[in-house]
């Protein structure tokens, strides 16, 4: 065996400059194909984040339908329009948990500390990690958009709209889940089971989701209520959603973000991202295990 | 000039507990150093700290002629670790394991390719190479960490408890995967609660109790502090205790010591092989019929107790085993500390 160490040791390569970008970018996609490859011998991931929000369509399109009032109407046909901005969205944010699992289970096996005694890039583990996952979010949203057609949610029902306009709407929305994930990894960097992460990574986002125009019209709740939810970072979307789909129930309001929602949804996203970024790359070098 | 891993006064406190109080360590280039102690003693923090996972609250630690604290990436090129927990991924192949570690290492894709494939050879895993780790017994998934943790062939490697948890057969050949490895000039050091595996294993011998080294040199030294061999008897008829106990009395150079549900007396003796000979002629010559007789030198559990005042066993099966608790159990032993210092 030692003849074959030698050897090895004669090949082993020459360290290249650490730090760069260009190493970040190389190092991130190797631990993003890493996560990919796990997603597609582990499909139950992928099958039970596809079935819950279609659990969702299904329930809000038929129970709800019907019994919420938009605008100044109760048609379910409407309603059904309305709701397909709010569950697309919820549902990206909903990868949270996913990241925040993921980063925890491979804290408490070891994997981090392997990782963190390579002379890889810094972020390189986080970054790789939400890569993959915006690719599993992709996904879940395009079964998803097949299951609201399938349910009747069409685009441009309320106000004539495009395709690239529709595409900007989906762009919004990897967007949006995209800077959830790292809230997701700084949740997963800071508990100790996954188990805690799962449940860590999806409670804060009910009042998040709920207090917002997703699934009711945020015009008609209490003055204080609706404040909080035209200033969520979430109804951004929703709202720069149903705006670019031409779908009904686009809230008439003075607040800022509902006013410019496209902008507001991007502004939203990009400062999560840098801010919940630098937390969870500072958490990840310093992480004690 | 210091040797291939080298600290001085490592520090390290979680909350009011010394994980770390103090330690040096200088291992020369190409030679193994077994850290032994019982769970809780501080070994994975020094190998966290020498391995810049951690980072020490003071002293200065050198790996491969590197700063650790100024340098530390620098440091991680020249590292391999294999931690107390097989660090790999079982939703991933073994082959796709080590190609994603060379990759991580910077080696070029092809070239992590290729180096896989050595390993996979090399550690007896090519059968197993496109099954997910998953399906991987204990001893395999730890041949597939240490594999990972030389994918560069590091010029200095570190070993946290490599064989905890196997059982012996898989022991025995992750020992001889070591032995390789080191006499391709490797510096190593490992970390073992298993007082066989440093003695089997390491150069040179640290024992840490509480965070600090609290003895270092080769096996032989420190077993020669215990004070040489003795005399172990065990009588076939329990009547015949009381004589052979005044028989060894007669031979010894101390205290004999008698169990009596296993008919076992021990004394310690110095004289060897002749001593032990004139020991069985005068028992026989007394009529005393034994099950047993033999010359025990000192083994490190000897050392273990006669450094602490307890068995590093003992101590293990109160502490419980997670690393994690490492600090917590710590401070549960701080009453056996106080015994072990004075």
């Amino acid at each position: 065996m030692s003849a074959v160490t030698d050897a090895a040791r004669s090949v082993a390569p020459a360290p290249a400059p650490g730090g760069s970008l260009g190493q970040s970018v190389r190092d991130s996609l190797v631990v993003a194909k890493r996560n990919l490859i796990r997603m597609t011998r582990i499909p139950e991931m992928i099958l039970f984040g596809i079935i819950q929000p279609v659990m969702f369509v299904v329930m809000f399109t038929y129970v709800f339908g019907g019994s919420m009032q938009i605008g100044s109407t109760t048609d379910p046909d409407v309603y059904k329009n309305f709701l397909m901005a709010g569950i697309f969205a919820q549902t990206v944010t909903f990868a949270t948990a996913g990241s925040a699992a993921g980063i925890a289970d491979d804290m408490q096996k070891g994997l981090v500390d392997r990782f963190r005694s390579l002379p890889m890039a810094r972020g390189a583990v986080l970054t790789g990690r939400t890569v993959a996952d915006l690719v599993q979010t992709a996904i879940t949203l395009l079964v998803l958009a097949v299951v609201a057609l399938l349910v009747g949610w069409r685009t441009g029902s309320a106000e004539p709209t495009n395709a690239a306009r529709v595409l900007a709407a989906f762009g919004l929305l990897l967007l949006l889940g995209y800077a959830f994930t790292w809230i997701g990894a700084l949740i997963g960097l800071s508990v100790r089971t996954p188990e805690a992460a799962t449940s860590g990574g999806i409670i804060w986002l009910f009042p998040v989701t709920f207090i917002s125009n997703a699934f009711v019209d945020s015009s008609q709740m209490t003055p204080w209520l609706r404040h909080i939810a035209e200033w969520n970072p979430f109804s951004a979307t929703v709202q720069a959603c149903r705006v670019l789909f031409g779908n009904p129930g686009v809230v008439e309001s003075s607040a800022w973000p509902m006013q410019h929602p496209v902008w507001a949804s991007v502004i939203w996203s990009v400062l999560i991202i840098v801010a919940f970024r630098t937390l969870a790359v500072r958490k990840y070098r310093k992480a004690d295990g | 000039m210091p040797g291939a891993i080298y600290a001085e006064g490592l520090v390290k406190t979680f909350g009011d507990v010394r994980a770390l109080d103090g330690v040096d360590l200088d291992v020369p280039e190409g030679t193994v150093l077994g850290l032994l102690g019982p769970n809780g003693a501080g070994k994975t923090t020094a190998v966290r700290c020498l391995t810049t996972l951690l980072r020490p609250d003071s002293g200065k630690a050198v790996v491969a002629g590197i700063d650790v604290l100024k340098h530390p990436n620098e440091v991680r090129r020249s590292i391999g670790l294999s931690g107390q927990f097989a660090a790999v991924d079982e939703y991933l192949t073994g082959r796709e394991n080590l190609h994603m570690v060379g990759q991580l290492y910077q080696m070029r894709a092809k070239q992590a390719k290729v180096r896989a494939v050595e390993l996979l050879e090399q550690f007896n895993l090519t059968e197993a190479a496109d099954r997910t780790a998953k399906t991987y017994s204990g001893g395999m998934r730890r041949r597939l960490d240490l594999a990972a943790a030389l994918v560069v062939s590091p010029p200095v490697m570190f070993m946290d408890e490599p064989t905890t948890g196997l059982d012996p057969r898989n022991r025995q050949q992750l020992w001889e995967v070591i032995k390789q490895l080191v006499s391709g000039g490797t510096t190593l050091l490992l970390t073992t609660q298993y007082l066989e595996e440093a003695d089997h294993l390491a150069h040179d011998i640290c024992v840490v109790d509480h965070g600090k080294v609290i003895a270092r040199g080769t096996s032989d030294q420190l077993k020669a502090r215990t004070g040489g061999e003795r005399v172990e008897v065990v009588v076939h008829d329990r009547e015949h205790i009381a004589t052979a106990a005044e028989v060894l009395r007669g031979f010894g150079k101390g205290e004999t010591t008698v169990e009596d549900h296993t008919r076992r007396l021990t004394v310690p003796v110095s004289g060897g092989a002749k001593l032990l000979a004139e020991v069985i002629r005068e028992l026989d010559a007394r009529g005393i019929e034994i099950d047993d007789i033999g010359l025990r030198r000192p083994t490190l559990d000897d050392v273990f107790l006669s450094l602490t005042g307890h068995l590093a066993e003992q101590k293990d099966a109160e502490n419980g085993e997670s690393a994690d608790t490492e600090g917590l159990k710590r401070s549960k032993g701080s009453k056996r500390k106080k015994e072990a210092d004075k």
